[in-house]
């Protein structure tokens, strides 16, 4: 009898193994053929139930991962319908070193930003401190820091421009750390201008100085030859080297020397460097009456829409989150489609060059008729 | 010997059908799923360049002429100053521009819709709309005073939007299962969508005057419920990258928001290139933006659109 139940239960044990296998094994089998036939169904389901332009180009997936990528970005890229050819050209053929006045304190709370934004688009930038960084890059000018010491820093930062870095350029930009600058409109500016001129430009003051002086804070630019004079004259005596105003020192020295003190205003007439902030010259009454900025100003002075031209070149007194704001309004956000009322041109050395791609904008063929209603 | 082959084919059998069971209801879990996750935010995206290529030169300044937008700014008589500057700004881009105040402020032209309260207001002006320019507009686009809008920028995104299909778009939010369009950014209807929040405007059990809730809702939320009834549901506007072109800050707070969080990619982190509304404005900041984005632009950088909107006649400021 025992010898019969051990058998019995020995072969129950064998059989439940046995059905225990054959389900694993069927299971293991049934899992994998589902995954076969479901894997096909899972490539089709994204383009579809996704509302994304992207799926699109997740066929390019397998031939050319590089090219899918390139896609990706072309498509997502808001600046895919943006030519900039004119602005490239003018980057090889007007070169301007911007050198930023700043100091220690300063390179991470101000200087940051400029290096963050503008300060790309210069041909080269430099930026000028007492005492030099390594890692930021600052030059070390070996001057002491204070308002006193701006015209001093100036003459030294020049200096070191004219001696490093004179070939490199044909236009050299001073701006403060606290200055936005707008570097392809400086380049239509000076575009019109050779360097080899004894001029400079900036937002022209006319106090003290007969032919005017330009406002440290807007920024001035001077041509290669003004930088010349300039650095020559402090070696032969010619200007002197102390004044606690820094912009109304580099003037009179200006004058001496015979660098012409430009107009930079555009072809409407609207200033194009600014002492201020957009809203202070776009408000009226904003700057009160009794202000010192009315009786300065070389040319009358505008407030309102009127005050600044659609092709500005600097702005000043801008903290950090102004620095981004104006770098989106103006590389990013735009209207589309609008036809801007002032419709600019190159001088005719450059038409001739950048012609063929005006050809090609069909928006520029309604310009003929705009440009005699702003004439 | 055969007992046990036969043993392991039932095996094989049991262990098939239990795996196929099992696949079976994943799959019905992930579809769900799928579908739930589907309808949790309506996303609609701005055309991309291979529309645009699609047009033809001729379509493009007919095209650009088809859209009519009609623009309802509700203010009151507190806002007096952000209302003169919305009417000397950005206002004049609309096809027309209306201004429905809660009472009558002198000096100020305005539609007056007598009540004090938001929602009444809209409704107000919706109906006011509808009856008098559903044959004229085909986009209407309504804000508040601190709101700062690019309508040349809501034409672009509307491009190839059919105004007679049921469109309810904007910077989108939710209240639990309610998925609105935040009045603070605008929101924008194509003329399907009012002409069916019109029919349904006269019946209060649909759409209600006053909200079933005790606590005030606020009228964005208000509508969305009348819309729902409607069959019109809210979708967020976004552009080819996937940010909102409706925005309910400001600018500058973005700024600073970006300032924080990525200071590395400031800009590329705040806004799209095609943003519509900004939020949060005061008067100034409404002359900056039309300074900003009607003028102020870098020199040698052209732009191939498709559409064309001339400057408004006898403006100075754009």
């Amino acid at each position: 009898m025992k010898i019969h139940f051990r058998e019995m239960a020995s072969k129950s044990w064998l059989n439940i193994l046995t059905f225990l296998c054959g389900s694993a094994v069927g299971f293991v089998l049934c899992s994998q053929l589902l995954s076969i036939l479901f894997e096909e169904q899972k490539d089709i389901q994204p383009s579809i139930l996704h509302n994304d332009p992207h799926a699109r180009h997740s066929d390019d997936n397998e031939q050319n991962h590089l090219e899918g990528q390139m896609n990706f970005d072309a498509d997502a890229s808001q600046h895919k319908d943006e030519n900039t050819d004119i602005a490239d050209k003018l980057y090889q053929k007007v070169k301007i070193l911007c050198w930023v006045m700043t100091g220690p304190q300063n390179l991470e709370k101000k200087a940051k930003h400029v290096k963050a934004t503008w300060a790309q688009r210069c041909n080269k930038v430099l930026f000028m401190s007492s005492e030099e960084n390594k890692d930021f890059p600052a030059v070390g000018l070996k001057t002491r820091e204070g308002r006193d010491q701006l015209y001093w820093k100036t003459i030294k930062a020049f200096q070191y421009v004219h001696d490093h870095y004179l070939e490199d350029a044909d236009w050299f930009m001073k701006a403060d750390d606290d200055t936005y600058v707008i570097l392809d409109n400086l380049r239509w500016l000076l575009s019109k201008y050779n360097p080899e001129e004894p001029i400079y430009f900036g937002r022209r003051f006319k106090p003290y100085v007969k032919q005017g002086y330009m406002s440290g804070g807007a920024g001035y630019v001077l041509s290669k030859e003004a930088l010349k004079r300039f650095v020559e004259a402090f070696k032969t005596d010619k200007c002197t080297h102390s004044s606690s105003i820094e912009d109304l020192a580099l003037g009179r020295c200006m004058e001496i020397i015979n660098v012409e003190a430009g107009d930079s205003r555009d072809t409407t007439g609207k200033e194009t460097f600014h002492p201020f902030v957009p809203e202070h010259h776009l408000i009226k009454g904003y700057l009160p009456r009794t202000f010192w900025y009315w009786n300065y100003n070389y040319y009358p002075p505008v407030e309102g829409p009127g005050c600044c031209s659609d092709l500005a070149v600097s702005f000043h007194y801008v903290d950090p989150t102004t620095m981004y704001e104006l770098e989106y309004l103006v590389y990013h956000l735009r209207p589309y489609g609008y036809l801007y009322r002032y419709q600019p041109a190159l001088p005719e050395k450059m038409l001739k060059e950048v012609s063929q791609i005006y050809k090609n904008e069909d928006t520029n063929v309604n310009q003929e008729p705009l440009k005699e209603k702003h004439k | 010997m055969l007992s046990e082959s036969s043993l392991f084919l039932k095996g094989v059998l049991l262990g098939s059908i239990l795996c196929v069971l099992m696949t079976m209801l994943a799959h019905i879990k992930i579809d769900y799923g799928k579908r739930t996750h589907h309808h949790e935010r309506h996303h609609l995206q701005a055309p991309t360049k291979e529309d645009t290529l699609k047009i033809s030169e001729d379509e493009r300044t007919e095209l650009s002429k088809s859209f009519r937008v009609y623009c309802i700014i509700l203010v009151k008589p507190k806002d007096v100053r952000l209302w003169a500057a919305v009417k000397e700004t950005w206002a004049k881009h609309c096809d027309k521009a209306e201004f429905f105040s809660s009472e009558n402020v002198k000096v100020f032209e305005s539609v007056n819709m007598e009540t004090n309260d938001m929602w009444l207001m809209m409704r107000k002006a919706y109906k006011y709309a509808f009856d008098k320019y559903r044959d004229q507009y085909n986009w209407f686009f309504l804000a508040h005073p601190t709101t700062f809008a690019i309508i040349e920028n809501l034409k672009y995104f509307l491009l190839k939007k059919n105004y007679s299909q049921p469109f309810y778009l904007g910077h989108t939010a939710k209240s639990g299962d309610l998925e609105y369009v935040s009045v603070g950014g605008g929101i924008v209807l194509s003329i399907e969508s009012i002409k069916r929040l019109n029919s349904l405007l006269s019946i209060p059990e649909k759409c209600p005057e006053k909200g079933r809730m005790v606590r005030e809702v606020s009228e964005d939320k208000q509508l969305a419920v009348c819309l729902k009834y409607a069959g019109v549901f809210a979708e967020n506007a976004e552009d080819s990258k996937g940010k909102d072109v409706f925005n309910t800050k400001s600018v500058g707070i973005f700024i600073k928001e970006a300032m924080t969080n990525h200071p590395n990619q400031v800009v590329e982190g705040c806004c799209s290139d095609m943003a519509i509304t900004f939020n949060g404005l005061t008067c100034n900041q409404m002359y900056v933006m039309m300074y900003g984005v009607y003028h102020l632009r870098a020199f040698g950088h052209v732009f191939n659109d498709v559409l064309v909107f001339l400057p408004i006649n006898g403006s100075d400021n754009d």
